[in-house]
């Protein structure tokens, strides 16, 4: 994901929930919606970490001023 | 082969409870030791069929013509069913495709069509008299030869994946993604010392005693209902809808006993087949796979080509770590190397970190999960880096671990930061134990190890009934591969403060209770425990405001402590639990809790290996002497089974480690699909598995309980992999740890 | 279809007879003509012990045994461990140990164990592992099995 955001290892979004943040990362870098929501959900092979745990909330997980949000592959186990 | 002595459990904990971290016998256990338990292949039903299924022997080929005509004409044959009779949606190809294939085999085992017979026998006479004509094509069996360019193509619509963008390039390399800290050429460049290896790891099978089944009975009413051995009924509901193209509601799957899972028992295989042979039969059927058959038409864990290269200063602080891990999907993509890039270097705080891995199709077996899957093949090649590292450095291998160990606010390589862990504590213990500080017998080897599983938490939900005599119902989805009915009993008893063997938990099918993910992913006794825990507070309240209007009270006066319900002002008013029960139904009636639960709260788990191992110089057999396995588990509910989880990562891992492996002909035939050549641990070839729980309380969780069941799988293939080493001088860059290989390794 | 053969034996001291082809073996004679469940199937070719009968007073695989053979043979089951509804002293160390987890493999470990017992009632652990040797668990990994064992072969002897 990277390459959608010109190389930066961390980006900076504002929003109150994940659906704004997702929205705002979009209008920021254009791609990144499309690679991260499918059907108005994030898409079912992505997990979202916020502050370091797993949110089964998608959308509709509030987020904070600090937060730490991290997109990443979606395992389950065995 | 006797055991040494040595000092059992140190239970590390500073909350004490009534029922937690006690031993009760399981709720179960009549029936499972009496053999009255019904496993899937003991279900029986009226009018019941038996279907067989027939398998490619190729391992990749395109199908030119299926003919089963002269198999219907067979007297007793009632059904048979082929890819063709699947809903033909578009989206859902590949997943049809594993469970029937249509246009092309890609795996020698590959199932193709599907008969059913009153008698198993004719049944099986029936496959012999499918006629399938083939047009064979040359496979691909490793990553390497899938990756190479010129290779045979599994998928022509398979394009990679690179680095999130479609590349447009056909190959077997479905995805290849990055994750990214810092930056490694300067740290690299910054570091001392410099360890660079190559390793491989072969595929292997979860090796579950019992094989996959299913019944099925398509009923006049248009409802399908399942009876199988599942790790998740709602999953086998929920797959079964897409693929057959019928609403969940019309389908109900019961979970009958299961003999083991270990994540091999996550997907669906038969149930599909015998839906659709019910369907035209309008009766039972039941299919229950072959021992052959499980091994080359389920789903085994991937075989791996891994490249680990690490960079640190002569004080052993890491300074970079590079990561290259291409694993085998098998003939469909969706192999775990996701979950081995969050876990390769999880137990470290490294600054500057690069994970490449790679998900490539090859011709065997689609994978399926496996206990940690993908993380055992990363600690592989990680944890003898490390090995190689601390001898480079001469350091201990503990205190180099020790020296940058995660911690509480580490940054992961793949982004987030850890909450509260216990990879410290868990080393801690290691070096403290008996086994680490008595010297190695002579001509020994030692070796070390840690690993890591994230745990997972989703959907639970549970149901509490009183009865009148004070005991409760609990009902609950999720099935009981290794006693966690008992740890979910346990929850609901802390909670009402009654004895566990007040609880009856049953698992109950998927109209019964509400949606319960999957019993893997060490989720389990985290989440369904929650659940149960959730549902008996729901009791408990409906409790006091009862008693409150019994004694015609405020019920925010009352409190109920240990199976009694008291008010904090007046002493005069007390009731046990059971005496409320008793008038339950002439004061207001019936009580029932209930919880439907998603939790976040979900901490990972450390695990750490101690193995002392010696070798015979003529025939290269790798004997374990002694094996010590540490693990954080949160808090430990039934010490037994955490410990049985423990031992039974622990053995899985040695057997991966040493003697199991798919061995594949050059034509893609697995050689070795017995279990005879399939070599799994026997108790003769094993010392007891010593123990140690670690209680680092898990913040997320109202008990503290992580989960248990797969971090312990992680260690053990390069603990004994560097015993091995430490006893031979060579590095064993190959699993498994045969005679041959340790014999070769010096060559 | 071949005839079936009729076949009087006994099986957990009751005398049982049954109809059976000849290709049919007693393991699935015990599980779908007869019945008795208990005894389970993990590999049809006598690697995993699942099966595990106690057949003139050798322990043996029975997927490996036709069920012609059982003619005229005493055969015990798991299901013929128990005496009545009070449990075996194995089947009780199984429980209070945790020796067993999804319990797939416990009947045959059970019938194997109890023969060991009534040959050698103070077997080492390293004669328990030798004779559970063809019992495979994927479960347990063998350590709590062993000292379910010795266990009850302590409380037999006190007995």
């Amino acid at each position: 994901m990277q390459k959608l955001c010109n190389g930066e290892q961390k980006l900076l979004i504002e929003g109150t929930n994940l659906r704004q943040v997702i929205d705002n990362l979009d209008l920021q870098y254009t791609g990144f919606k499309d690679r991260l929501v499918e059907d108005g959900k994030i898409k079912p092979n992505i997990s979202v970490a916020v502050d370091g745990e797993i949110t089964p909330l998608g959308m509709i997980q509030k987020v904070d001023t600090n937060s730490e949000i991290h997109f990443l592959p979606a395992i389950s186990g065995g | 082969m006797t055991t040494a002595d040595y000092e059992r459990n140190m239970i590390l904990s500073n909350v004490d409870y009534k029922v937690l971290g006690t031993r009760p016998v399981r709720h179960d256990g009549a029936d499972k030791v009496t053999g009255r338990a019904i496993y899937g292949a003991d279900f029986d039903a009226s009018g019941l069929l038996h279907g067989k299924i027939l398998r490619s022997p190729h391992a990749h080929a395109k199908i030119v013509s299926i003919d089963t005509s002269k198999a219907e004409a067979l007297e007793g044959v009632k059904a048979v069913a082929t890819a063709a009779d699947f809903p033909q949606t578009d989206d859902k190809k590949w997943v049809r495709d594993n469970i029937l294939a249509s246009d092309k085999v890609l795996y020698a085992g590959h199932a193709i069509a599907g008969v059913a017979a009153a008698n198993p026998h004719v049944a099986e006479e029936a496959l012999a008299l499918i006629e399938v004509k083939y047009e064979v094509l040359k496979p691909v069996l490793t990553t390497q030869e899938a990756m190479a360019d010129g290779a045979p193509i599994l998928h022509e619509g398979l394009t990679t994946q690179e680095l999130g963008e479609d590349s447009g390039v056909v190959s077997n390399t479905a995805d290849h993604f990055q994750h990214v800290k810092g930056d490694v050429t300067k740290g690299f460049e910054d570091a001392d010392v410099i360890v660079e290896r190559e390793y491989n790891t072969a595929m292997v099978h979860q090796g579950y005693i019992e094989p996959h089944n299913g019944t099925a009975l398509w009923n006049a009413d248009g409802r399908l209902h399942v009876w199988c051995s599942t790790q998740g009924s709602f999953v086998v509901r929920d797959s079964l809808a897409e693929l057959l193209d019928i609403p969940v509601s019309r389908i109900r799957v019961t979970p009958t006993e299961i003999g083991g899972g270990f994540g091999g028992k996550i997907p669906i295989y038969v149930e599909p087949v015998a839906a659709i042979l019910s369907k035209k039969t309008g009766t039972p059927v039941k299919i229950v796979m072959s021992r052959k058959d499980t091994f080359e038409g389920s789903g085994p864990t991937p075989g791996s080509n891994i490249k680990i290269k690490l960079g640190a200063k002569s004080d052993g602080t890491i300074t970079a770590a590079h990561a290259w891990m291409a694993m085998e999907a098998g003939g469909y993509p969706g192999s775990p190397v996701g979950a081995a890039a969050q876990c390769v270097f999880a137990a470290y705080d490294i600054e500057n970190g690069l994970i490449d891995g790679y998900d490539v199709v090859v011709n065997k077996p689609k994978t399926a999960p496996y206990r940690a899957p993908g993380a055992p093949n990363a600690a592989f090649g990680m944890e003898q880096a490390m090995n190689e590292l601390a001898i480079k450095l001469n350091m201990d291998p503990i205190d180099l671990r020790l020296k940058n160990v995660a911690v509480e606010g580490t940054r992961r390589i793949d982004g987030p930061t850890f909450r509260r862990i216990g990879a410290k504590e868990v080393l801690e213990a290691m070096k403290d134990h008996p086994h680490y500080q008595t010297a190695k017998a002579a001509g020994h080897g030692r070796g070390v190890s840690i690993g890591f599983w994230f745990n997972i938490g989703f959907d639970s939900a549970c149901n509490i009934a009183v009865n009148s005599d004070g005991s409760i119902n609990l009902t609950e989805g999720s099935t009981d591969i290794g006693g966690s009915r008992t740890s979910i009993a346990m929850h609901a008893a802390e909670v009402l403060g009654i004895p566990v063997e007040d609880v009856r938990p049953s698992v109950v099918d998927t109209d019964t209770i509400g949606f319960t993910a999957v019993t893997g992913g060490s989720r389990t006794t985290f989440a369904t425990g929650w659940a149960a825990y959730e549902a008996a507070q729901d009791v408990k309240k409906q409790s006091i405001e009862r008693a409150g209007s019994i004694w015609d009270v405020d019920p925010d006066s009352l409190q109920m402590e240990d199976g009694v319900i008291s008010s904090k002002t007046d002493s005069e008013l007390k009731m046990t639990f059971k005496e409320l029960a008793s008038q339950m139904s002439d004061t207001g009636g019936g009580i029932t809790g209930r919880a439907s639960v998603n939790p976040k709260g979900v901490g990972g788990s450390f695990a750490g290996n101690m193995v002392d191992v010696s070798v015979d110089d003529e025939t290269g057999k790798v004997t374990i002497e002694r094996f010590t396995c540490v693990q954080d588990v949160g808090k430990a509910i039934h010490p037994s089974y955490v410990e049985g989880q423990m031992q039974g990562g622990s053995v899985q891992g040695i057997g991966w480690a040493l003697n199991e492996e798919y061995f594949m002909n050059d034509q893609g035939n697995m050689a070795n699909s017995s279990l005879l050549d399939y070599r799994m641990p026997t108790s003769l070839d094993l010392p007891m598995i010593d123990t140690v729980i670690v209680e680092v309380a898990n913040p997320g969780h109202p008990f503290g309980v992580r989960g248990v069941g797969e971090a312990n799988i992680v260690p053990p293939t390069p603990a004994i992999a560097n015993a091995v080493s430490d006893a031979t001088g060579n590095i064993m860059t190959q699993l498994p740890l045969t005679p041959g290989a340790v014999l070769d390794s010096g060559k | 279809m071949p005839g079936k053969t009729h076949v009087q034996t006994t099986i957990n001291g009751e005398k049982v007879d049954f109809l059976c082809e000849p290709r049919q073996s007693l393991l699935e004679c015990l599980r779908d003509v007869i019945g008795l469940t208990g005894t389970k199937e993990g590999c049809n070719d006598g690697n995993c012990g699942a099966c595990t009968i106690n057949m003139d007073g050798r322990v043996v695989t029975s997927c490996l045994v036709l069920g012609v053979e059982a003619e005229g043979a005493n055969i015990e089951t798991i299901e013929g461990v128990a005496d009545g509804s009070n449990l075996h002293p194995l089947q009780l160390a199984f429980l209070e140990n945790a020796a067993l987890q999804c319990g797939i493999c416990t009947p045959g470990f059970i019938v194997s164990s109890k023969a060991l017992l009534e040959q050698n009632p103070d077997p080492t652990e390293h004669e328990i592992r030798f004779w559970l040797a063809n019992n495979l668990c994927r479960c347990t990994g063998y350590d709590k099995i062993v000292r379910a064992v010795q266990d009850a072969a302590k409380k037999m002897q006190e007995a």
